[in-house]
């Protein structure tokens, strides 16, 4: 082979592995995000440890994506819970239109760095809910704040945390209808 | 640079060959030649014409804002965002459409002037002239795919410049040229995947063009020219080169999932389908930041060269210039979250990236004090290249110490997105790179064209321009740490004073140019005949042992460089 055939080959080759790098980028970054926290990323468990000494305050907060004719609200804007305890909480969305809705809710919470201390045994929005027109739910979310969030220095001193959820159309994700 | 010292033979090579003059400097017809073209001269050429012809549209564009931004309120926005309609078929716009006309022009005055204005004229205008004339080979690896590299270029500007024609009265791509979901993922009508489909050619024909700059330097080295005995403009475009190689496709991937977003229903940036659209900024900004030294480091090697040539000496520290870029290459790798310090970044990722940036000021340090060095104790003439690749030297400090500023994770909440940052990136590449590419013409016009510029009127260009952009660009440091936002066509009143100071600035530069145009209309008609070498025993690099213009073909014969560990002489 020439030598500048092989160059260029190999300079391909570095083009190769920098878009499947990019490429590989996106479940890296997905995984990265479960196993740090990253960007208030929360995580599940299947039982939450007990109670320890220390409390938290629990805000929940709820979107529908524009156009999505869904009314969705907590029932308590906030609860103060113990740290490490399960704690469920309840929200009711009701289909405000003519015609049955399905959607499905994404989720994060706010500060970021409590995402990783902050753990849903059960969820909603673990799956997709569907809506008769005017039909109303009561939702629940069964959760749990990690005890180990108190030996964290960024995020000890955390008083609230803001669960966010924003429900989405599921058929037609670029056209709400 | 001086570390390479020719033997007399060198010179014979290409001086003494008669017989072969006559078949080097046989050109074909002129659409053979100038469309068809396989000659990295003639490629080069175009390039730098395609440069210059983009860069009239994207500063003509920065006049457009420059103008309605002299004072608060909006002026011409409206009329401007009718005029442009009416042209579309439509009638009078609303004033959110007439705001979206703002945003593409912010939009299209950043994607030209990096990718149609400055990337082309440094690697592809003097990159394509000059690293085959620097390094003694007759021409780049892959003449062919030389060739495809300029012409991508012309599809890809046209998409661009094309795309705010589509869309009616909310067409063009208003995304800046970050191009960040969700609003550019939102933004209906086809001109932002024109726009997209636009960056994509940019990209490929960068690409090839940076894989064929590797293989020729490579491989095609004169006998003798080490890799260590490079000049250094050709370290600079084989970092540059590099940097190409591996930032290019993560741009090309990140654009790809954007245009699937938009119109195949995927949800890589969409939150509603578990997407992240701070995962498309991460991927920008790893493109991102080695980009913008892909836009700087060939203009490094330019100044080295210019800097060296008038001061008759060797570069000082060869070897660590070289490397401070091959260093600035590598860390530029690691550093791209600092452009987004307020996505929600723990405290400990700001302070990494914080500390990472910071190192990069080390080799940049290194840069700038052996230029300085340079010229210490030189005999120093000041011709215009020099006072451009001085000028550079003082403009980029600038926009180092305010990049120094601004890589504070702590700081950059209060600054981002403030004038602060318009007026950071401007001293280091309105100003800096800029300043370089203008260095390097002056420098290396004689050779191009065979004839020698005007030297009054280079240096006037050159005081008009350096008091225009100062007076441009200056006052935005004030007008950001008073915190006006960028990306607005509005401002309070507070902050009038020192719009009208910047757009004044603007007229100044424009003058400027102007000088510049003169000059470079009446030298191509009138100058002076050019000599091989006009800048006299400083001048050490191949180039100047061919004549000025070199013959069609160069090199036919290889020069032999001396083997003598010549740059400590």
């Amino acid at each position: 082979m020439k030598r500048t055939t092989r160059t260029a080959l190999l300079a391909v080759i570095g083009v190769c592995c920098s878009t499947g790098l990019a490429w590989a980028s996106v479940p890296l970054y997905r995984m990265f995000c479960q196993a740090t926290g990253l960007n208030g990323t929360t995580g599940r468990a299947l039982r939450a440890p007990g109670a320890v000494d220390g409390k938290v305050t629990v805000a929940f907060d709820t979107n529908v994506a524009p156009g999505f004719k869904w009314n969705f609200k907590p029932e308590n804007e906030s609860e103060t819970i113990d740290i490490g305890a399960r704690d469920m909480a309840f929200f009711d969305a009701t289909n405000t239109s003519s015609q049955t809705l399905t959607g499905t809710a994404t989720f994060n919470v706010t500060p970021a760095q409590a995402g990783i201390y902050f753990k849903k045994i059960q969820c909603f929005c673990f799956t997709q809910q569907t809506l008769k027109p005017g039909e109303t739910q009561r939702m629940p979310v069964i959760f749990f704040v990690d005890p180990a969030i108190l030996k964290d220095p960024d995020a000890r001193d955390i008083q609230t945390i803001t669960l966010s959820y924003t429900f989405y159309p599921v058929d037609s994700a670029k056209t709400p209808s | 640079m001086s570390d390479i010292a020719l033997t007399p033979n060198a010179f014979e090579a290409h001086h003494g060959g008669h017989e072969h003059h006559h078949d080097a400097d046989h050109k074909p017809g002129f659409f053979a030649r100038w469309f068809m073209s396989t000659n990295h001269k003639d490629i080069g050429t175009l390039y730098l014409i395609f440069a210059i012809t983009a860069g009239i549209i994207g500063g003509a564009i920065s006049g457009l804002m420059r103008a309605e931004l002299m004072h608060p309120g909006i002026q011409y926005l409206g009329q401007w965002a009718n005029t442009l309609n009416h042209i579309r078929g439509g009638g009078d716009v609303n004033m959110d459409q007439a705001r979206h006309l703002w945003n593409v022009l912010v939009t299209a005055h950043g994607l030209i002037m990096v990718f149609f204005m400055v990337m082309p004229a440094m690697i592809g205008g003097f990159g394509n002239w000059f690293v085959p004339l620097m390094i003694g080979a007759p021409d780049m690896a892959f003449p062919r795919m030389n060739n495809i590299s300029f012409w991508l270029l012309i599809p890809s500007f046209t998409l661009l410049l094309a795309s705010p024609f589509f869309g009616g009265a909310d067409g063009g791509a208003g995304t800046g040229w970050t191009v960040y979901a969700p609003l550019s993922t939102q933004e209906a009508g086809p001109s932002v995947d024109m726009a997209i489909l636009s960056l994509h050619l940019a990209g490929a024909s960068s690409i090839l063009g940076a894989i064929n700059f590797i293989t020729t330097i490579f491989n095609m080295r004169a006998p003798g020219m080490t890799l260590h005995k490079m000049p250094l403009f050709v370290w600079s475009v084989l970092v540059t080169a590099f940097l190409l190689l591996l930032a290019l496709p993560v741009l090309a991937a990140a654009i790809t999932m954007l245009l699937t977003d938009r119109n195949f229903g995927t949800t890589f940036f969409q939150a509603e389908g578990g997407g992240d659209p701070i995962l498309y900024q991460h991927l920008f900004w790893f493109f991102g930041h080695p980009e913008v030294y892909i836009m700087i480091l060939p203009g490094f090697g330019m100044i080295s060269q210019i800097i060296a040539t008038f001061s008759k000496k060797p570069v000082f520290g060869y070897l660590g210039m070289a490397y401070a870029m091959v260093a600035i290459g590598v860390v530029g790798f690691i550093v791209w979250a600092h452009h987004m310090f307020t996505t929600g970044l723990s405290v400990n990722t700001k302070m990494y990236f914080t500390a990472a940036t910071m190192v990069i000021a080390v080799p940049t340090g290194i840069k700038i004090f052996s230029w300085i060095a340079t010229m210490w104790g030189g005999s120093l003439t000041f011709k215009t290249p020099m006072v451009w690749a001085m000028g550079f030297i003082f403009m980029f400090t600038v926009g180092g110490v305010t990049g120094v500023v601004l890589a504070n994770g702590g700081v950059d909440d209060y600054m981002q997105d403030t004038y602060y940052v318009v007026a950071h990136f401007h001293y280091v590449l309105s100003l800096g790179a800029v300043f370089s590419l203008f260095a390097g013409f002056y420098y290396w016009f004689p050779k191009m064209s065979g004839r020698m510029y005007n030297e009054f009127l280079g240096h006037l260009h050159f005081w008009v321009f350096f008091i225009g952009v100062n007076v441009l660009f200056f006052p935005m440091h004030f007008l950001g740490l008073q915190g006006m936002p960028r990306r607005y066509p509005d401002y309070p009143n507070a902050f009038e004073h020192f719009n009208t100071v910047a757009t004044v600035g603007y007229m100044i530069m424009i003058a400027g140019m102007g000088v510049f145009f003169v000059n470079l209309i009446w030298s191509l008609i009138a100058g002076k005949k050019a000599p091989d070498n006009p800048w006299g025993e400083g001048a050490t690099t191949l180039e100047w042992t061919l004549s000025s213009p070199p013959p069609f073909h160069q090199f036919e014969t290889l020069p032999v460089i001396d083997a003598g560990d010549s740059h400590h002489h």
